[in-house]
């Protein structure tokens, strides 16, 4: 090192607000060349803000951007990518029917001439593959890429740009453990060229990881930079939320009693008549969260949507209680009668109507019971005191429930949902994506409201992308493959290398 | 554009952003009065004293406003399922043939059972007709704005062949059906207010602008405040969210198509029974399109659908009275603006709301 380097990215009292909403509040940062630097924070804490800014999709009310040293003027991603910043987003922005050397040309194919811009491409994706070890087949077509491959697309992408500053958003929410792990690798190839590495995360444990340095976000302001050798997952949870956290809920041992819902050979196609779920199988007993383990897209979805009623089997049987679900009965509205919950995995885009206001959600698919209205109409006055009840139940804030859900953030609508489907003394509750886009303070709220109705009785199938989840809350672990469930764990015993070789589809016979 | 929806607050939302539309298409029809060499505020004095200035003109006004109550209704119910009926037009022309039926057929019924069952006829044949291309599209997937306008040419046509070679009066040239029975027809207003020692002029006005008032009523009732109106609104709003609901995404579409064609049939109401007293040709006169643009500016709300019902009444009446002063500004002026209003309210709408949004917050700045 040499005596004062210069930072390769300075943030100088960056501002931003939208509308009242004031998003970065006075933020520095200060991130030296070569090192990897983790940013956490809530949901709204104002991290992605900052990165856009960085990323020149914003423009900063207030403040100054220094790369290298030098102000500069950022208003547009060309000058950032001129300024030798690259980002990776946690939605990959690749054209999925072309190849990979087409997707890392574009938009910089340097003249009109494709043939020159290809060949130039292909020399240099060798070089980068020899010096980070980013071996990929130049030809493949993107769309058929692993997840893992697809974002090393993105990298390679950033790298052939000139980035000398690479941001990852949230990069390993798609990844499996081991493709994580070898994401990781790869950051750390990055640094060792003296590239610097921005990761964005909520995950504490990557941060503690990968990272050499770690900021925290806390609503819109820089609340701690520190030295990832000289704090804890525990302290950095507790700047995050700005008090106590419990990382991971405690629980009893499970009482467990009668199966309630049994499932054998269940397949489910989609429109396009891909088998999406093959032959799965599993039991659901009184007291006990069986929780499914997988990378998203892998058939969770499905089994979550087949036994709620919203897809139709191809084959399989499905018993509640006891009792063959036949056709009419395996539909969202019978299925509620019978006692079978669903807490769906995108809340905004089939839990909740976010146009509504909050009141009008909390009878969602209980818009027909009698007691929220008199014959066809409905009682305002009702719905909203039925709201209320549910609000302060589950301490929704605002506790407002006039308006409209998009207003809430992520925790609190995911919390409407829940109070909604919880209040109805479900038999079977099935849950998707519990936390995702909530932050800690209500993932701690939401994790013991499932452990306290698991106690109670109820049978919880829970669907996670988030592998500490699963293995937080669970009884039992099944780990899902390309449509199949490839093993079965017991939580106390399981072991996480275990379950991620499960989700990858590798020791199925185990 | 995938710019996030400018929140305003409820007032401006309703009554600021529509006014805001009206005064900029108002201004950019005035620009046109000047191109053509006249004086626009003039225009304007005479145009609203012809609307609004006398109580003939007013009765004129409110006649053309139930067509548009109707019409906008029509439209209005279908939005709030996501669905664009365009076909309020050619479910208006059979709900008037389904009248005309039923008012001479059943003449020989008392006046007390002949009208509300032939309206109910109007109603149900709009529904009808209306209910096909909501079968359509949630059964085959066939796009409501497409076939709607279809079924406009169809039912166009239909209405031709039917009044030329089977409901045209024995003898008679014209391509209209025989007279009404005088108990088969509404009450004029003159007559049904005279009672109450009012004496209004004589004008198309009569008992279906009550008519449109009590749908207006039910529609709000309809829309606001019944679990059927929380299913339309819930599928117009997120269909995924609907069928995790319980709620059939295709069954409301058939169902609210449905309910909307019956309010387009409101217009051969008013129309064929209470103004013409027979079937003519062509008696919608486009009053289905502008209803679009009525639900557009009234934000599919009952309350706005009326306000800009009777806007559109003004610029009707106003544009009629406009035209025999000024012979240089034809009734295609109130053609010109109304076709702006629908380009600011409708399609440029988003423009307005940034501008608002705009100075609402210089507004609470400064």
């Amino acid at each position: 090192m040499s005596d004062a380097p210069a930072p390769a990215i300075e943030l100088v009292a960056i501002s931003k607000s939208f509308g009242p909403v004031q998003a970065n509040k006075d933020v520095s940062l200060s991130v030296a060349a070569g090192s990897i630097h983790g940013i956490v924070g809530e949901n709204g804490a104002g991290k992605s803000t900052l990165m856009s800014i960085l990323y020149g999709f914003y423009e900063a009310d207030s403040g100054e951007i220094r790369v290298g040293g030098k102000p500069v003027s950022i208003r547009s991603s060309a000058d950032a990518i001129a300024a030798g910043i690259g980002m990776v987003h946690q939605h990959f922005m690749l054209v999925e029917p072309l190849s990979v050397v087409e997707n890392v040309v574009l938009g910089a194919e340097g003249g009109a001439r494709l043939k020159a811009g290809i060949s130039q491409a292909r020399t240099e994706l060798a070089r980068l593959a020899q010096d980070y070890g980013l071996v990929i087949d130049p030809d493949a077509i993107v769309g058929e890429l692993s997840v893992g491959l697809q974002q090393r697309v993105e990298i390679l992408k950033a790298l052939y740009r000139g980035a000398e500053i690479l941001i990852l958003d949230e990069p390993t929410a798609v990844l499996t453990p081991p493709e994580a792990d070898q994401l990781f690798a790869l950051l750390r190839a990055l640094k060792a060229q003296g590239k610097t590495v921005i990761l964005i995360t909520h995950k504490l444990r990557e941060i503690m990881d990968a990272t050499d340095t770690v900021s925290v976000m806390r609503r819109g302001e820089m609340i701690a930079h520190v030295r990832t050798a000289e704090t804890s997952p525990a302290a950095l949870a507790e700047a995050m939320v700005g008090r106590r956290v419990l990382l991971r809920v405690e629980k009893a041992p499970r009482q467990r009693g009668r199966p309630v819902l049994e499932v054998a050979g269940l397949s489910v196609r989609d429109e396009r008549g891909v088998e999406r779920l093959s032959e799965a199988s599993l039991t659901l007993h009184e007291g006990e969260i069986v929780g499914i383990a997988g990378v998203a897209g892998n058939g969770q979805s499905e089994l979550l949507e087949v036994l709620a009623g919203l897809m139709q089997p191809s084959r399989g049987v499905i018993r509640l209680g006891g009792a063959i679900l036949n056709a009419g009965d395996r539909t969202p509205s019978r299925l509620r009668r019978l006692g079978l919950m669903h807490i769906p995995e995108d809340r905004q885009r089939m839990g909740l109507v976010t146009a509504f206001p909050a009141a009008e959600n909390t009878i969602l698919g209980y818009h027909r019971d009698p007691s929220f209205g008199r014959g066809p109409l409905l009682s305002p006055s009702r719905i909203v005191a039925h709201a209320l009840a549910g609000i302060e139940a589950y301490d929704v804030r605002p506790a407002d429930p006039t308006l409209k859900t998009a207003k809430f953030s992520g925790g609190n609508q995911q919390k409407l949902v829940l109070a909604r489907e919880i209040e109805r003394a479900p038999k079977v509750l099935l849950v998707g994506q519990p936390t995702r886009g909530v932050d800690i303070g209500a993932i701690e709220f939401i994790h013991r409201r499932l452990i306290a109705l698991r106690d109670a009785g109820v049978a919880i199938l829970l669907v996670s992308v988030e592998l500490d989840e699963v293995m937080a809350l669970s009884d039992r672990i099944l780990a899902m493959c390309g449509g199949r469930i490839t093993g079965e764990r017991q939580a106390e015993t399981a072991d996480e290398k275990d379950i991620g070789l499960l989700m990858a589809g590798v020791g199925e016979a185990a | 554009m995938s710019a996030a929806p400018i929140e305003l607050p409820r007032w401006a939302d309703i009554a600021l952003v529509p006014l805001i539309s009206v005064a900029a298409s108002l201004l950019v029809a005035g620009l046109v009065v000047i191109g053509i060499g006249e004086n626009p505020l003039l225009a304007t004095t005479l145009l609203l004293k012809g609307a609004l200035g006398s109580v003939e003109g007013l009765s004129f006004t409110l006649y053309y406003a139930t067509n548009f109550i109707f019409t906008g209704l029509a439209v209005a119910v279908a939005f709030h399922a996501g669905l664009f009926n365009i076909g309020g037009e050619g479910q208006a022309s059979v709900a008037g043939i389904v009248l005309t039926f039923a008012c001479l057929g059943l003449a020989p019924l008392p006046g007390f059972l002949l009208v509300p069952l032939a309206i109910l006829a109007a109603a149900a044949g709009g529904a009808l007709y209306a209910f096909v291309p909501g079968w359509l599209q949630a059964t085959r997937g066939s796009h409501v704005v497409i076939t709607t306008i279809m079924f406009n040419f169809i039912a166009a046509n239909l209405s031709v062949y039917l009044l030329v070679e089977v409901m045209r009066k024995p003898g008679s040239m014209q391509p209209e059906s025989a007279e009404f029975a005088r108990h088969a027809i509404l009450t004029p207003m003159h007559i049904l207010l005279a009672p109450l020692g009012l004496k209004l002029p004589d004008t198309p006005l009569n008992s279906a602008f009550l008519l449109a008032l009590a749908a207006l009523f039910a529609v709000w009732l309809l829309i606001y405040r019944s679990r059927l109106g929380y299913e339309i609104r819930t599928v117009g709003a997120n269909p995924r969210a609907a069928a995790y609901a319980g709620i059939s995404p295709a069954q409301i579409t058939m169902i609210a198509m449905a309910i909307s064609g019956a309010l387009a049939g409101g217009l051969a109401v008013n129309e064929v029974m209470g103004v013409q007293h027979r079937l003519t040709l062509d008696f919608t006169a486009g009053y289905g399109f502008v209803g679009i643009a009525v639900a557009l500016m009234g934000r599919g709300h009952p309350a706005g659908v009326g306000l800009a019902a009777l806007l559109f009444g003004v610029l009707y009446q106003g544009g009629t009275e406009l035209s025999f002063d000024q012979p240089k500004i034809t009734r295609d002026m109130v053609v010109v603006i109304g076709g702006v209003i629908i380009l600011f309210a409708g399609a440029l709408e988003g423009l307005f709301r940034r501008f608002t949004a705009a100075g609402l917050a210089l507004a609470r700045k400064g």
